[in-house]
Parts: structure tokens; sequence; C-alpha cells
């Protein structure tokens, strides 16, 4: 009876098994395939070694720069955040936590547009500057620009998970430390922050990853100039019509994610993350 | 047992949704007489005309758009879309033509052809030697964007004005491997369809040296760059400039005494074609004296149709951006198509540049 069971709601996996299938499956078997043959479609693991190329290596460590630099912002930014709102008296959190979605329901391009209008050497920005008397600053195109951009996008996805652990953490536990005498800030980095380790592991993967892989963002913000390692093979598979190189370097790309993804959740114990990955 | 039959369900599903897509092609071929598939830059024609050529002639028309050669090509070459009239630049069609896609245009089902300039069917004879495969659509030339205000015309009569350090972070380079090498040629007198490498090398360098004075490489957002008044001078293509002209009048263009590039977008014919007869009703419609005005009004390239320029006032035909002189046209070249290895040579060049 529950075999029988099993295979009827096994039938409803359908579906999305099909969707992996030629959705993901498919695709990464061409990448694959690209990846390890030259344009005559013999096998070569050039397109792999020519990550070795000063101009890739050079892009790839920028791209880390940028991950990296993105990410302490945005945990710098977001952890306080969190845990004002998780402290919040108020009844109705779900609408403050709303709040910090809201953005997130406009088009990221558009809202990275509104940003290019911001910071432009005669924008916004610099107006006010102007006006002030304080002269102006030339932010848009460089890198700092694409970093602002990219804090200014990926914060939801730090916020949310951190709240989401701080949410768990049963408040008598930290009354109990308070009880026996301890300092605000003995709580915090003794109680606050370790319990709520598995959120800021999920917020960094959420935010580390995308951010380098990214190309958008340095398309838009970086004015040509901040070539990530996304922008080259974006430019390998449209500018220069070289698909297998463009996937080879995809694959080196995707196993440093992977890398990276792996140590970070070395960290967080047994999976218990505020958010599956 | 449960894994036999997700996949037994899996490879029905598969089945059923390739088979209906196989009917779907079928349909299409059915209708083949009424319908016609084309290929055109973004922006690049009136949504009235096309409305009336579908109802003047009965025919479908699928419009599809592309932003940058590339682009077409790779789509183009993904061919999963037949189309059956393609309108792309100069040297494209030149590769094109080297890799045996293009079939030749049938001169004497186009009734309108007349009007095209001999001068620019003449131009065209460095992509289209034997003039069998391409039909002008636009043509236009690359130079220099200015702001009157913040620059004046005797500066940016040379392309040096581009490597002057008061200009730092005023300056807005053109975002295309081939037009960005053309800068630095014309600039050192070279010939911009060059290969010789160490005249590629010397154009690089200048790049490079370039790039702590650029603001931005940009393409389609040169112009609103300008409006906004963010850099003071830009260099792009006359058509982007003419527009840019419109919405912010101290704003002006110029071709650099050095010269620069003349480019031709022509309408051809690719291999992929199965409405061959239709496709001839459309390139001759482009050509016809009313829609060849409409088109010109709405994307202010310079014209081949020697019938436009009735329609125009003064104003417009003093123009140098729509209406480049005989001087200007003289001073420009036009881009001849890469071999493999000169392509390859530049592409890796401007890779380099990007990651200086």
């Amino acid at each position: 009876m529950i075999s029988k069971l099993r295979t009827r709601t096994s039938f409803l996996a359908g579906p999305y098994a099909l969707w992996v299938l030629i959705c993901t499956v498919l695709p990464l078997l061409f990448i694959l395939y690209y990846a390890l043959t030259n344009d005559n479609g013999h096998f070569t693991l050039d397109n792999f070694t020519a990550i070795a190329d000063p101009i890739h290596l050079k892009s790839l460590w920028l791209s880390f720069q940028v991950a990296i630099i993105t990410t302490v912002i945005c945990l710098i930014m977001a952890y306080p955040a969190a845990l004002i709102l998780h402290n919040l008296k108020i009844s109705n959190k779900s609408f403050v936590v709303f709040l910090f979605i809201l953005p997130m329901w406009m088009n990221f391009m558009l809202r990275i547009l509104a940003w290019q209008n911001i910071l432009s050497n005669n924008g916004i920005l610099n107006n006010i500057l102007k006006f002030l008397g304080l002269g102006t600053i030339h932010i848009l195109y460089t890198k700092s620009a694409v970093i602002l951009g990219m804090v200014y996008d990926f914060l939801p996805y730090m916020i949310l998970p951190i709240y989401n652990s701080l949410s768990k953490i049963n408040d008598d536990i930290v009354e109990a430390a308070a009880d026996l005498g301890a300092k605000w800030h003995t709580i915090l980095f003794r109680i606050t922050l370790p319990l709520s380790k598995d959120g800021i592991i999920s917020g960094v993967i959420m935010v580390f990853v995308p951010s380098l892989s990214s190309f958008v963002v340095s398309n838009l913000l970086g004015g040509g100039k901040v070539l990530l390692i996304g922008n080259v093979i974006e430019q390998e598979f449209t500018l220069a019509r070289n698909w297998n190189l463009g996937s080879g370097l995809s694959i080196i790309l995707m196993i440093f994610v992977l890398l990276s993804m792996s140590i970070m959740n070395n960290e967080d114990d047994a999976g218990k993350g505020g958010m599956p990955l | 047992m449960k894994t036999k039959k997700i996949i037994s369900i899996i490879t029905s599903l598969a089945l059923v949704i390739s088979s209906s897509a196989l009917l779907t092609s079928c349909g299409s071929d059915a209708e083949s007489d009424n319908t016609l598939i084309v290929l055109n830059y973004g922006k690049y024609i009136e949504s009235d005309v096309l409305k009336r050529f579908q109802k003047e002639t009965g025919i479908t028309v699928k419009y599809e758009e592309y932003e940058s050669v590339e682009d077409m090509y790779a789509k183009y070459k993904a061919g999963s879309i037949n189309y059956d009239v393609i309108c792309t630049s100069d040297y494209m069609i030149e590769t094109l033509r080297s890799e045996g896609e293009l079939v030749p245009i049938d001169y004497d089902s186009l009734p309108n052809y007349k009007n095209i300039d001999p001068a620019i069917i003449e131009a065209s004879s460095s992509f289209d030697p034997q003039h069998n495969y391409s039909v002008p659509y636009f043509y236009g030339t690359v130079g220099i964007l200015y702001n009157q205000n913040m620059v004046d015309e005797e500066t940016v009569s040379s392309w040096n004005s581009l490597w002057d350090p008061e200009y730092k972070n005023q300056i807005v380079m053109i975002n295309s491997q081939r037009d960005a090498f053309m800068v630095p040629l014309k600039m050192m007198g070279y010939d911009i369809n060059t290969t010789d490498k160490s005249q590629l090398d010397a154009a690089y360098n200048k790049l490079c040296d370039e790039k702590q004075f650029v603001y931005a490489y940009l393409m389609d957002e040169t112009y609103e760059c300008m409006v906004s008044e963010d850099a003071a001078m830009a260099v792009c293509y006359s058509g982007e400039a003419a527009m840019g002209m419109e919405y912010n009048e101290n704003l002006a263009y110029t071709v650099p005494k050095e010269g620069g590039n003349l480019w031709i977008d022509s309408w051809f014919v690719p291999r992929t074609c199965k409405h061959y007869d239709a496709a001839m009703k459309w390139i001759d419609f482009m050509c016809e004296e009313e829609a060849a005005t409409e088109n010109f009004e709405y994307v202010w390239y310079a014209t081949p149709n020697l019938k436009v320029a009735q329609y125009q006032d003064e104003e417009t035909l003093a123009d140098e951006t729509v209406f480049p002189s005989k001087d200007t046209l003289e001073r420009c070249d036009i881009y001849k198509a890469y071999d493999k290895d000169t392509l390859d040579y530049t592409t890796l060049l401007w890779k380099k540049l990007k990651a200086y």
C-alpha cells in the first residue's frame, strides 16, 4: 500500500525531474563538451589551463576581491540590522521584513540604472555635493561603483537568513545569561553570534557566490573598465565567438564556487543552516 | 521499478514535446508564402513602415532585432530560426560571403533600387565586389560627439584630443573592438584595415595610454551620457550623435581631420531563406521613396536613398551628421573583414586592454 503510494507521489516529481534534465543536466553536459574540445571538435585541456593566462588570472583575482569586499560590507551592515529587527518590540515584525524585501520586487536592472543616474559625473550625488560647495567626486564606472551596486543588490540575501536564525534563538537563553551577570557584549559574542552562525554562513554563501560570477553589475556600473571573470566569460561567448574557451572558464569558475562553498559549509555543523542550499 | 517508471514518463513527455515542436515547424512551412522572417539592428525601422508593408503585401512579418554585429552572427549561426532577410554591416557581410552564406539578389525584381545612390553602391564594392548580394539601407561615419560648452571645435579636430589629460574622466570611448582600434590607427596615419602586428601593437599601446582618461567604454548609452552632460566628448556613430544633438543643443559632431570609418549597413539574403520572393518585396519596399523617408526621419543615419533629400529642410541638408559631405567621406575608409589570425590577435589585444 505504502509502496504504491510512493510510486504515485514519485510521479509528481516528474515535471521537476524533466525540468532539471532539460534545464540543468543537458546544458551542463553541453558546456562540459565545449570545454573539453577545440573549435575543430578535438579533445583538449587548453580551455582549462587558459585560466593561467595573466589576463584571466587578473580578472579572477579582481572578482575575488570584489566578492570578498561585497560580502564583508554586507555582513557588517546586515548583522546589526537583523539584530535590531529581531529585538524590535513591535507586534508586526513581518511588515519590517517586508520593507527589506520590497526593493527586490522591482526589476534589478532598473535599480542599477537608477544608480547610474545618481553616481554619474553630472548626476544627483555630484549636484548635491556641488550645491553644498564640496566639489565633485568621480565614482561611476569604477571598482567602487561596482561594489556599491553589488552590496545594494545582495544585501537582503544576507539579512534574511541571519534574521531567520536569530528568530530561532530561544529568548530564555539570553535572559539566563543576563541573569547570571553577563554583559551585553559577552551575550553578543558568546551566545547570540555562535547561535546564529548558520544564518551567517548561508548569508555569506548567498552573497559571495553571485558576486563572484556576476557580470551584469560590472557591465552597467563598471563602464567597460572593470573586467571581472564573469565579463571575460560573457565576452568569449559573444564578442570572441569562442564558446570552447568560455565554457572552459565557466567550469573553472564553478569549481572555485564549489570550493568556497564547501569551505564555508565545513564551518556549518552538520548543515543546520538557516537556508538550505 | 520506480526509476524505470519515471524514466518512461520522462521519455514519453519528451517525445510529446518534440513531436509537437515538429508539427508546429511543419505548420509554419505550410503558410510559407505569407510569412517573412526579418533580422535587423534594434531601433532601426519606423514601426509604421513595418505595418504598411504587411498591409500592402499581405505578408506577415516576424521581425527580430539584435544589438551588435557579433550578436547577429551568433543568432544566425545558432541556426534555430530560418531568417529570410537580414540587415547588417559591411565587414560582417564580407565574412558571411566568404563563408558562402549569401544568396544572390535578383536586382531586376527591385524597381526601387534605382533610388539608391550609385556612389554608395560603388563604395559597397569593398565587401561585395561584384554587387551581387547587398542593397544599402543606411550608412554613416564614426567621429567625435562633443559638448561645445566644455570643448572647442579646434580641440576635437584631431583624434589626439582623446589623449588630452585636461579631459580626464570626461572622455567616452566607443565600446567596440574594431572602432576603438580605428581611432589610434587613423591618428598615427596607418590603414584602418592593417594586418601588420607592429601597427596593431602600437595602436594597442595608445589605447592603454588613453584608458586613464576614459570615463567609460559605452555603446548604446553614449548619447544619454552626452545629453545629460556627464562627459565632454565621446567617440560614437553619426546616428547616435544626431540623436543626442536633438536632445541637447550644446552637442556637436565632427569627423577629425585624420579621417575615420565609413560604414554601410545593407540588406542581404542568407542561405536559410525560405521565402525568397517575399524577401525581394521587402528589400524593394525599403528602397521605396516614402518608406525610406519615414525610416530616415526615425533613425537619423545617412540614407543612401536619393529621393529622401527633397523632403528635408535646409538645416537638415547642411547637417554633416546625417548628410556627410564629400570631403568627409573622402577622409573615411570602409572596414575590410579581418582574416582569422588578425581577428584573433585584435580580440586578444582588446581583452588585454580591458584588463589593463
